[in-house]
């Protein structure tokens, strides 16, 4: 088995072990790693697609660092929002979706 | 006219609200103004770039000089031409509603006033970027940093509902960005560019294919809260300010779907087979009923506008399989256009009078607009304007939209579809008419005086009556867009002759 | 641009821009209202004289703006349109000048009066529209227009009529909508023809013509208020008297009624529509709606429920008219569009006086009331009379053309039909005159007003002796030229090329 090979199959996995965890796991902490882990795989994936003969294709590799980025900034914002759901709700997890969430007026 | 096409307008629809926002951001106090003014710079440009299309033809920039396949390109055909003008027109309303609307009276309005104008502004930027960007990667980038915006403008009135509504808004949609992402890989590893045209022209077929853009479509499906992927929206746009939900159905759902558009009318069409095409335009049927009939039992009023935003959604979908694979496909094609656009100005009309009836109200429940038409005659009309362009009654532009649609249907022998936009006409009245009946009861006494500001009132008022405008000018429009169009054919079609 | 272009587009118009000024009229300016209302309707009618001179000279009219490539926006003259929009417009005269005297220190009437002035530009776009969309287009924005008119009053029984009413008018406007949507793509753009406009697609496509044809009739038969379909009309009595005048004299009822005319004759010409066998079923639905009205309204005490039902009954006969082959019985049914709405607006100017000035609402108030209220008990019987089939009141020449009409076209069970339907007339509007004439009064009236000059207030008296003149007249004058009778003719020569 080609080493691309495996680093693709490598990342189709761990795509598939972040989505398990971000659909099934309630701790919102543990749903924004689940999306990191499935950004890495995503980003794995791409990188597999790099190779070509002679020098390395340099585009996936931009376009990873490019991803790596928006997901470093993703990742901080979603843990702030995190902490202030937390605060808001009592508990680190998604409030119910059409829920009685009464805001009030002048919204 | 000549000078007119000379005009470098492509990238100053970006530059200038990116500007906007930078600036908007450093000088907190004169936000407003500062915010304001570069919005309605930005729709200026819009509109302009949206004439130059008409009059000149395709556009294409190149940012930096550089050029594709390295460099960013910028590029404008008839269909990005009228979203950025969709753009322009709601963010122009929208921002002269946020000014007031954001304003003294506000609890939260410090905050709030300080830091929804960079946001918005930057959302701005993105939905521009976004609708000119010319190849794919670059949409990823606006695509991501429209999100991050749109959820930061959610989480922005600060209430429980909101915080949750917007986590779940982000969870969701970075999911939605990473896949389509990991399609867009995909489509370099096999076709060695991501430049639009490139790509359109590049000989792509077999599994590979038809997986990265399954992964494309699941992501930006998402995104696009298409049924059954839709459980985000309604929490998100309900518990938004009202001027933020106006955005957020209007035009940010939008463009996900504008490049769901792109992927399978321009770059891959050849992968498009009859299951695939019948299994969007099903699952669009099942939106419309299915949000048609939660907005008709849903409590809160901005939860009904929310539900109605997924039936419409819903409506879009049928272009699969009435445009794509047809040979005379511009029918359908057209319709959903004027459905799309006529949808954006409806809906955000709705969003900013429900806002402004909210305001007044005593609760957020459906019942808490009665007497509206009593205290507020002007907002209840915008409502009832825009629920009459929803419906898709004569001569707005829902009508024209779901004509041609139904046309295609009928012409095309697809019966099932033509049934799906009737009920779905019927759902829309019934849940407008849900609205309207309360706001027409009587209460008992003296009106309350209407404590709302009147801009408030007015660029409802302003967005209601541009649906009914573009019924009038829909074939203006249709002009427009046949620019650059993937589909041809006549605007309308006959059957025996 | 000449003169021909402009007309249609102005005649709607003129009720549509004060229309829209009314709306934004403080409630005070009563002056103004009433003003531009008025000015509006004075115009309409100049312009829609010149109309008539017009068409009669055999001017062709048009006024055309194209929506999309391939579909255009069509207003145009010919007998018939001209026939309804002078009906319109002599009547939305008369019923504003009623609207104003009613409604004299209620809340809102800017809003009402805005909302009735597009009720009419709408009838009135229908009536002039020259293609199936345009019909459609203006179609809805009677249901759109009306609907405000129906909930005036905000209450509880109101908003729950007028929910009733439009459940029922945009579920027909749907089906309408697929129907010609349908028509449409199988034909192209449908222009309204003398003699019918689909050539020889009957060759090819009877079947859906068939089916398009029964989701026309469904479609218009909801306003028309065809049995099944007719469940909205007597929810929405709740209206004041000057809506359900207009709804059914006028506007609402009329309209499908017009529209069921025009598809028979205009789009498919009545030669095709034999062919295709769509006639009869018609006619035994018109029949059937015409027999079960009369029966119902028997059955009712409210007075402006009794009418509701008469007018179920009534306008069917317009129906059965097209529905029968020939020009006798066309010329029957297309009349009766004029004679039933002079004459049922006379009765509903005369409830709503009764209403307004006694306080009465049911039948059984009634009696004795002619004393107390001779001129509108006059007019109420002339109008009464006239749904009967007396002579020399309009609705005799109706039901004779009718009868006529079914004799010759060897269709015998029509006239059992017509003469169940007078004899269910005289049954339950003959005891309504008994005993307003009479009987003596049982005890006070249920709320009276105190008498004026005259029995009640002019502006509502005058228009009900208006309209009941005109009745007589329309009768008594058929065989004068320009009379409504006249005009049918003319239409009628047109459709079968006589």
């Amino acid at each position: 088995m080609s080493p691309l090979l495996t680093y693709g199959i490598a990342g189709a996995g761990l795509i598939a072990i972040g989505l398990y965890a971000l659909i099934v796991r309630r701790h919102l902490l543990r749903k924004i790693i689940a999306l990191n882990v499935i950004g890495n795989g995503v980003f794995l994936t791409l990188v597999a697609a790099a190779p070509r003969l002679g020098a390395p294709d340099p585009v996936p590799h931009a376009m990873v660092l490019t991803g790596i980025v928006v997901a470093v900034s993703a990742t901080a914002f979603a843990l702030a929002l995190a902490v202030r759901v937390r605060d808001a709700t009592g508990a680190a997890a998604l409030p119910p979706p059409d829920g009685d969430g009464a805001s009030g007026p002048g919204h | 006219m000549p000078l007119l096409a000379e005009l470098p307008l492509l990238p100053w629809t970006v530059t200038l609200p990116l500007g906007g926002a930078a600036l908007s951001f450093v000088l907190r106090a004169r936000a407003p103004a500062v915010g304001l003014a570069a919005g309605v710079a930005t729709a200026a440009v819009g509109l302009l770039l949206a004439l130059q299309v008409a009059t000149a033809g395709l556009q294409r920039h190149a940012v930096g000089g550089w050029g594709a396949p390295l460099g960013i390109d910028l590029a404008a055909d008839g269909l990005s031409a009228l979203m950025v003008a969709m753009t322009s027109v709601v963010g122009l309303w929208v921002s002269l509603y946020a000014g007031a609307y954001f304003g003294a009276g506000n609890q939260d309005g410090e905050h709030q006033r300080a830091y929804f104008w960079p946001l918005w502004l930057l959302l701005w930027t993105a939905l521009n970027a976004l609708f000119l960007a010319a190849d794919s990667f670059n949409a990823y980038v606006t695509l991501e940093l429209l999100g991050l915006s749109a959820v930061a403008l959610v989480a922005l009135a600060a209430t429980p509902a909101a915080l949750g509504g917007a986590m779940r808004y982000l969870l969701v949609g970075l999911l939605g960005s990473l896949l389509y992402l990991l399609g867009v890989g995909l489509l370099y590893a096999l076709a060695g560019t991501v430049d639009f045209r490139l790509l359109a022209a590049a000989p792509l077929a077999g599994p590979a294919t038809a997986v990265a853009l399954g992964v494309i479509t699941a992501g930006l499906v998402l995104k696009t809260a298409l049924f059954p992927f839709h459980f985000w929206l309604p929490p998100a746009h309900a518990s938004a300010p009202a001027p933020v939900s106006a955005v957020l159905s209007a035009l940010v759902v939008k463009a996900s779907f504008y490049l769901l558009l792109r992927f399978w009318f321009w770059v891959l069409p050849e992968a498009a087979t009859p299951v695939t095409l019948n299994l969007l335009g099903l699952l669009g049927a099942l939106a419309v009923l299915w949000g048609g009939l939660r907005a008709l039992t849903a409590e809160r009023l901005k939860l009904l506008v929310a539900y109605s935003t997924v039936a419409q959604l819903g409506y879009l979908f049928l272009v699969f399989p009435l445009a794509l694979g047809e040979a005379d496909g511009f029918t359908a094609w057209g319709g959903m256009t004027l459905l799309l656009l006529a949808h954006a100005t409806a809906k955000a009309g709705m969003f900013l009078s429900a806002g402004a009836i909210l305001k007044g109200a005593a609760h957020d429940g459906v019942s808490g607009i009665d007497g509206a038409a009593q205290a507020m005659p002007v907002t209840t009309f915008a409502f009832a304007l825009a629920g009459v362009s929803l419906i898709g009654l004569p001569p707005t532009g829902g009508f024209a939209g779901k004509w041609l649609l139904l046309n295609a249907a009928l012409a095309t022998g697809q019966w099932g579809w033509a049934a799906v936009l009737l009920a779905g006409s019927l759902l829309a009245a019934a849940y407008t008419v849900r609205v309207l009946t309360h706001a027409f009861t009587r209460l008992p006494g003296e009106p309350p005086a209407c404590v709302v500001p009147g801009r408030l009132e007015w660029t409802a008022v302003a967005l209601a009556v541009t649906a009914l405008a573009l019924g009038l000018a829909a074939g203006e429009v249709l002009e427009l867009l046949r620019v650059g169009a993937p589909v041809v054919g006549p605007v309308l079609l006959e059957q025996a002759r | 641009m000449s003169v021909d272009a402009w007309l249609p587009a102005l005649i709607v118009l003129s009720s549509l821009l004060p229309g829209l000024l009314i709306f934004f009229l403080d409630e005070e300016r009563h002056a103004l209202r009433t003003a531009l209302n008025l000015a509006g309707a004075v115009l309409k009618t100049g312009l829609v004289g010149w109309l008539i001179w017009g068409v009669f000279h055999d001017h062709a009219f048009e006024s055309r703006m194209s929506l999309v490539p391939g579909l255009d926006l069509v207003l145009a003259a010919d007998a018939l349109s001209v026939l309804f929009v002078a009906l319109s417009t002599v009547l939305w005269l008369v019923t504003t000048l009623y609207a104003i005297g009613y409604l004299e220190g209620s809340p809102h009437r800017s809003r009402f009066f805005g909302f009735f002035s597009l009720c009419v530009s709408a009838t009135v776009g229908l009536a002039l529209a020259g293609n199936l969309v345009t019909f459609l287009i203006f179609y809805e924005l009677l249901t759109l227009a009306t609907f405000p008119l129906v909930a005036h009053r905000g209450t509880p029984d109101a908003m729950r009529g007028a929910k009733v009413y439009l459940a029922y008018t945009v579920t027909g406007g749907a089906v309408l909508l697929f129907a010609v949507a349908w028509l449409s793509a199988l034909a192209g753009p449908v222009e309204f023809t003398a003699g019918g406009a689909l050539g020889d697609l009957a060759q090819t496509h009877p079947a859906e013509l068939t089916a398009i044809f029964a989701l026309l009739i469904a479609g218009l038969g909801v306003k028309a208020a065809l049995v099944p379909l007719h469940g909205w009309l007597p929810q929405a009595m709740v209206a004041p008297a000057p809506v359900s005048a207009l709804l059914h004299a006028v506007a609402v009822v009329k309209a499908g009624a017009f529209g069921i005319v025009r598809v028979v004759y205009d789009v498919y010409g009545v030669t095709l529509a034999a062919d295709l066998g769509v006639l009869q079923p018609l006619a035994l639905l018109a029949a059937f709606t015409v027999v079960y009205g009369s029966v119902r309204a028997l059955a009712q005490d409210g007075l402006k429920k009794r009418l509701a039902y008469s007018t179920v009954s009534q306008v069917s006969y317009i129906a059965l008219g097209t529905a029968i082959f020939g020009p006798v019985a066309s010329i029957g049914g297309i009349v009766h569009l004029v004679h039933q709405g002079v004459m049922k607006i006379t009765l509903f100017f005369c409830a709503g006086n009764l209403a307004e000035t006694l306080g009465i609402h049911n039948v059984s108030e009634m009696r004795g009331c002619a004393r107390r209220m001779p001129l509108t008990m006059v007019a109420f019987t002339v109008g009464a009379l006239g749904m009967i089939g007396v002579p020399p009141v309009a609705g005799f020449v109706t039901k004779w053309y009718l009868g006529a009409g079914a004799v010759a076209a060897g269709a015998d069970w029509v006239l059992v039909v017509l003469a169940m339907s007078s004899l269910l007339n005289a049954a339950y509007f003959l005891p309504i005159l008994y005993a307003a004439w009479f009987r003596e009064p049982v005890g006070p009236w249920p709320e009276e007003h105190p008498r004026g000059r005259f029995e009640a207030p002019l502006m509502l008296l005058v228009p009900a002796l208006v309209t009941a003149v005109l009745s007589v007249a329309a009768g008594l004058l058929a065989a004068a030229p320009f009379s409504p009778l006249d005009w049918a003719k003319l239409i009628a020569e047109r459709e079968y090329g006589l």
